[in-house]
């Protein structure tokens, strides 16, 4: 199997899902003549025209609101913002109408559309620019919140969101386009909703997606060094969340730690550790560790925004604390 | 206008000029981070512009931000040490390139959430109407931000609620690599301002007397009309949207083209035309500025970074 880039996935999903379907088009700032801020839809602009590769103002609102409106109307939008900092000027689309038209009008549209958006610290953006807002996103029935972690679900949940019938928000991490791996060749999807063991182990699980996988391979590689064998589950889609192979892994380990980018309280840590201890509670052997984004701002100094991030020195300290 | 300001007014020009320069090598060297938005070749916009303003009129921008800061009175020292992420910086290592304010000198900030701070400086001059006086709020955005709808909203409440808001918009051409005309439906972003029954003019951002008369006009029609008003500088940015552009969104002939009215330049001619300085004087004031700036990398290199208890600090103004 070829070795590509998470940017290489994307890209590869986002044209082989326009060349399969007409009704998919790209929207959103810089995507065109620029070929995106991240540099994901290089050369689309030339290959696919203005038609296919819209170029907008910046107006965040005329963007999500135009992507929900053609999606019911029968095309497949594909809405980029710039990061997802820029999404809270479209709140509104985002999480009170995107999620909510196909059910309150009694199933009478659907919206086939995608939001793809970057998000994540650790660029020394500032705090505005920073943010890993994901669980606030996951908490609202009627979208699909996706955040891969490696190039192959990238590439094969993208193509799955785009093939959707229901509004999807994939989440990508601004420093981890570069990260390498394995993709299949040819068109192949992966299904929203399914979390996966991306790494076997008997002594510990850890529970993470996106940002927090990378991290925790590596935490799970020194662990291992010193004997200590985690599992590490990636759970790659929030939102229908998929606890099943959570819970496996915990009936068998009996420890968990849970890592995420985003901030420790109301987060994505939260949820997962209420429903380990509401599925699991017999086989807890020992309190549930969440490694989180400290609760601050994130400042632009570098030493201060790299001690506000999860690191993964704090994932190998909270696994030996579960095992002790 | 006095000789003493005029060159003055180029000092600031060609330090603004040189601390961006520097802070381009000290980004390449990797010893600032983050996303860094230069001023070159709009000096004469925001030096024109404050220049016209008192003390006691409130001044915001856009991520565009170390010019104005310049201009608004920040010494380069603590800019420079914001850029380095610093203790001593304005913002205390905190914000860093887009994010310099400084209350005491009405510089309320760099904001980099595009168009989010024109509502805010509706806010002020609300604030500023409801306490009676008549200062006046000077809001800075570029083109890209009229495109989105904070821009129609704060501009329709201030027309409605008769707010004190001078409305600048640097019209550079571009919005990161889109035209004007590929994003706005009009491209004199001033006649915006006319389905808003608001007041309005454009000016040449190249050439800072310019700019210096329009916003002394446009603030006083504010203050004693207690209207807002929106003044349109047409300008351009020499360099990318921001370091590491790679600029492929228009050629090179084009920025050679607009460098040639280099507003610094412009202004050292009329300078010496009108015999206001020689040649040799303005030259003194190019060195001075360089030196001003060496010493400002010097002090921000040789400042303390924020101590690590710092990152919990101030996220609360309430203590206890
Ligand atoms: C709401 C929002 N959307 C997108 C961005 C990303 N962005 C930063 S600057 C910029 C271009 C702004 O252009 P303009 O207003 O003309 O200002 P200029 O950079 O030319 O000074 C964009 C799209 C942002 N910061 N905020
Ligand atoms: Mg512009």
């Amino acid at each position: 199997m070829p070795k590509i880039t998470i940017r290489e996935a994307i890209s590869q999903a986002l044209m082989e899902e326009m060349d399969r379907d007409p009704k998919v088009f790209i929207m959103g700032e810089e995507v065109g003549v620029w070929g995106g801020a991240y540099a994901v839809t290089k050369g689309f602009y030339d290959k696919y025209g203005a038609a296919r590769i819209k170029d907008t103002p910046i107006a965040e609102n005329a963007i999500i609101g135009g992507a929900i409106g053609a999606a019911m109307v029968g095309q497949r939008p594909v809405a980029e913002l710039m990061t997802i900092n820029f999404g809270f000027s479209a709140m509104d689309y985002i999480v009170n109408q995107a999620p909510k038209l196909h059910y309150m009008f009694g199933g009478q549209f659907t919206l086939p559309l995608v939001i793809r958006a970057v998000g994540g610290g650790g660029r020394q953006l500032g705090a505005t620019h920073s943010q890993t807002p994901d669980a606030i996103f996951a908490h609202f029935p009627g979208l699909k919140v996706v955040s891969p972690g490696t190039p192959e679900d990238a590439k094969g949940l993208l193509k799955s969101a785009i093939r959707s019938n229901d509004p999807v928000l994939f989440l990508e991490h601004a420093t981890m386009y570069q990260v390498r791996g394995e993709v299949p060749e040819g068109d192949f999807t992966i299904p929203i909703g399914k979390s996966k063991v991306q790494r076997e182990g008997k002594d510990v699980t850890i529970v993470t997606y996106c940002k927090g996988l990378e991290l925790s391979m590596k935490a799970a590689e020194d662990l291992s060094k010193e004997g200590i064998e985690v599992e590490v589950v990636d759970l790659r889609t929030l939102r229908p969340l998929d606890m099943e192979p959570v819970i496996e892994s915990f009936k068998k380990t009996n420890r968990a730690v849970v890592v995420e980018e985003g901030w420790k309280s109301y987060g994505v840590g939260s949820e997962i550790v209420s429903r380990i201890y509401e599925e699991a509670f017999d086989y807890v052997d020992a309190p549930i560790i969440r490694v989180a984004q400290k609760e601050v701002p994130l400042p632009y100094n570098r030493t201060l925004e790299q001690a506000a991030l999860p690191q993964v020195a704090d994932i190998v300290a909270a696994v030996k604390e579960v095992l002790k | 206008m006095k000789k003493e300001q005029q060159i003055d007014l180029y000092h600031q020009m060609v330090l603004i000029r040189r601390l961006e320069e520097r802070g381009a090598e000290l980004y390449q060297q990797g010893k600032i981070g983050g996303f860094m938005h230069l001023y070159i070749g709009q000096e004469a916009v925001s030096t024109g512009l404050i220049a016209a303003r008192e003390p006691r009129d409130r001044v915001i921008t856009a991520y565009r931000d170390h010019g104005v800061a310049l201009n608004c009175g920040i010494p380069a020292n603590e800019i420079m040490a914001e850029l380095l992420g610093k203790s001593t910086g304005m913002s205390k290592g905190k914000g860093g390139s887009m994010h310099m304010a400084d209350t005491s000198k009405n510089m309320w900030g760099g904001h980099a959430i595009v168009g989010g701070h024109l509502p805010i400086a509706s806010g002020f001059a609300i604030g500023d109407q409801y306490a009676g006086n008549d200062n006046i709020t000077i809001c800075m955005f570029g083109e890209g931000a009229t495109n989105i709808g904070y821009f129609h909203e704060a501009l329709n409440i201030a027309k409605t609620w008769g707010l004190r808001v001078l409305w600048v918009c640097e019209n550079n051409q571009y919005g990161m690599g889109t035209t004007v005309e590929r994003a706005s439906a009009i491209s004199e972003i001033h006649l915006k301002a006319e389905a808003y029954g608001m007041k309005n003019s454009r000016v040449d951002g190249m050439d800072v007397m310019k700019v210096y008369d329009a916003a002394k006009e446009a603030l006083d029609y504010v203050r004693k009309n207690s209207q807002p008003y929106l003044l349109e500088i047409t300008t351009y940015r020499f360099r990318g949207h921001s370091m590491g552009d790679p600029e492929r969104y228009r050629k090179q002939e084009e920025v050679k083209k607009w460098e040639e009215s280099d507003p610094i330049g412009i202004f050292r001619k009329q300078l010496i035309e009108k015999k206001t300085a020689t040649a040799k004087a303005l030259d003194e004031i190019d060195t001075q500025a360089e030196e001003e700036i060496v010493k400002a990398v010097e002090f921000a290199e040789a400042s303390p970074e924020p101590a690590m208890e710092d990152l919990f600090k101030n996220i609360y103004a309430d203590t206890e």
